[in-house]
């Protein structure tokens, strides 16, 4: 994902001068051709988030568009207070990029697990939040919050993740990608998850369960019409590499009950809301709190057999 | 082009204080020392250092203002009243229910630049500012007013990093140093000494100047910058309180308003000052 999201911005940045990177001193062996070709379009503001946000929108404000680049927490924490009071409360056109969600970076320890990211993004005032399932939907991503006008929060996995879509979908800020259309239930996904999700919705058809699969890559504006319709279904799951509050199962959850929907099951499958003391890599983490294939698979059957 | 104010700049500045007494003495309003200790500094930018036009506030080559110290904001709405951007009917709903007129200034409030209240905030984005200005190769400036209690913020000191590294010679830093924070005297909270040997060290050209003599004032603004290709920083040597002799250098004024017989007494004072 990190990679086509560099390749799209280095697109961009050649296209239009007034588009910035903005890194926190991240970004070894990926970021040297752009510092190299376009030196007066990149900066490296060091180790310091709080100035990095002050000074994109400071640019921001002057007519540029920068896209500010760190990892797992912290283009977003240190330097929340920037975020709310600088680019949100002016409302700046300024991109907040981050590689390493979820558990990414999982072995390096707590500090660089990314589970609380989406909550907080979500309660800032206008920021759009955009967690796309793989690198096709990365590269999409990066052209869309590009023309966007407006804050955005970008969050990507780190590399290697497997393509999901084939072909290009068509990616609408604020509009969910169905990647499988099935009556039974619907499988709701965001972020880089998306491929454990099409292995588990593959798993259930093999047992004729009809399987809806969605790619909810814009959790701010989140996809309303696409939550309205998926309550026909006889059971809604959602899944997120990402605390259990404040995500996509709290942003399903609270249109469900504002329209009164209270009749269509849902399983919120989530990472806690527990520190963790172990560290591993992102499959790892992911078999530990029930976010692989498998796991979805089991967890949804079981619920299914209490249903019918 | 420099605005120039239709008078003195001790006119001006006299001006301001008086408005700035009466906005917090109606809204019962904290900061009016905070306010005072900068009239003089505003009074010389906004009355012929900065290049504006009220008729124009999105003029692309204003001289961008921004005030980091967010909370002297009865003192910023005045001054801007006086060159144009507001008016004294403005200024009569500071701090009032449904008001834009914030108790830290707010950028949906004509004329001002940018949005602060949290310190720390302000250096960071005129670093932002005055990097876009050289970028597009334009010739305004970026002034950023700091409260001396806030160089205790360390995103200030990321900022104050930043600018040198990028040779920002169109940043000008003023810091209203009046020696006294929140709760004590700078020098026994968090000892700011040697001032102005820390940022020199970071790389910035400073000066050191009575932030109350206009002369002095004026001398420092006209020779920005003090050497290319680095950003300056004006330490300014205030009084909290300044031109109100019972408010003058006391941390209380920080917080208290005026009762209406305080603001009698210090309105007299005022008026028959020079």
């Amino acid at each position: 994902m990190r990679n086509h999201f560099i390749k799209t911005l280095s697109e961009l940045i050649r296209e239009n001068r007034d588009i910035y990177l903005i890194t926190g001193d991240l970004g070894f062996s990926v970021f040297e051709n752009l510092m190299e070709s376009y030196p007066h379009q990149f900066i490296n503001v060091g180790v310091a988030e709080q100035n990095m946000i002050g000074v994109a929108s400071g640019l921001a404000k002057e007519g540029k568009i920068p896209f500010v680049y760190s990892i797992a927490n912290f283009p977003i924490m240190r330097c929340l207070e920037q975020i709310r009071n600088d680019i949100c409360y002016h409302h700046l056109n300024v991109k907040i990029v981050s590689v390493g969600a979820g558990y990414s970076y999982g072995s390096l320890g707590y500090t660089h697990h990314g589970v609380e990211d989406i909550a907080i993004m979500r309660a800032m005032p206008g920021m759009k939040v955009i967690a796309p399932g793989d690198p096709v939907e990365t590269r999409l991503a990066t052209k869309s919050i590009a023309e966007d006008g407006g804050p955005c929060y970008l969050r990507l996995g780190k590399s290697g993740e497997p393509p999901v879509h084939e072909v290009d979908p068509v990616f609408s800020i604020g509009k969910a990608i169905i990647l499988r259309n099935g009556a039974d239930i619907t499988l709701i996904s965001t972020g880089s998850i998306l491929d454990e999700v099409v292995k588990a919705s593959r798993l259930l058809e093999k047992d004729g369960v009809s399987v809806n699969v969605a790619s909810m890559h814009t959790l701010k504006p989140i996809d309303y019409t696409f939550i309205q319709t998926a309550v026909d279904s006889k059971l809604i799951v959602t899944v997120e590499e990402h605390s259990s509050i404040g995500g996509l199962g709290s942003a399903v959850s609270e249109i469900l009950a504002a329209t009164g929907v209270f009749s269509t099951p849902i399983i919120m499958l989530n990472a806690g809301s527990t520190i963790t003391k172990q560290i591993g890599g992102q499959n790892w983490f992911r078999k530990r709190i029930g976010l692989d294939a498998e796991s979805i698979y089991r967890t949804v059957r079981e619920r299914l057999s209490g249903i019918r | 082009m420099k605005y120039r104010y239709n008078g003195t700049t001790e006119d001006l500045a006299k001006g301001i204080r008086i408005r700035s007494l009466k906005m917090v003495c109606k809204s019962k309003s904290s900061h009016i020392g905070s306010c005072l200790s900068i009239a003089d500094i505003l009074a010389v930018l906004y009355g012929q250092e900065l290049a504006f036009n009220p008729e124009k506030p999105d003029w692309i080559e204003r001289d961008r203002f921004i005030l980091s110290k967010g909370h002297a904001a009865s003192i910023l709405y005045a001054v801007l009243a006086e060159v144009g951007f507001l008016t004294t009917e403005d200024l009569s709903t500071y701090c009032e229910d449904g008001s834009l007129l914030a108790g830290h200034v707010n950028h949906y409030v004509n004329g001002i630049e940018f949005s602060t209240g949290s310190l720390g905030h302000g250096l960071s984005v005129g670093c932002g500012v005055a990097l876009a200005a050289k970028r597009d190769k334009k010739s305004f400036r970026t002034y950023v007013l700091l409260g001396d209690g806030e160089m205790d913020e360390g995103s200030n000191w990321e900022a104050i990093l930043f600018a040198p590294q990028h040779k920002l010679d169109n940043l000008i830093a003023i810091v209203d140093y009046n020696k006294l924070q929140g709760l004590g005297v700078i020098s026994e909270v968090i000892n700011l000494e040697p001032l102005i040997d820390k940022w020199q060290s970071c790389g910035w050209s400073a000066r050191e100047v009575n932030g109350h003599d206009h002369g002095e004032l004026i001398d420092t603004f006209s020779s920005i910058p003090f050497e290319n290709n680095k950003p300056c920083v004006i330490i300014a040597h205030t009084k909290k309180g300044k031109g109100v002799s019972f408010m003058e250098d006391k941390l209380e004024w920080h917080y208290k308003s005026p009762d209406s017989d305080q603001l009698k007494i210090a309105l007299n004072e005022l008026n028959n000052s020079g």
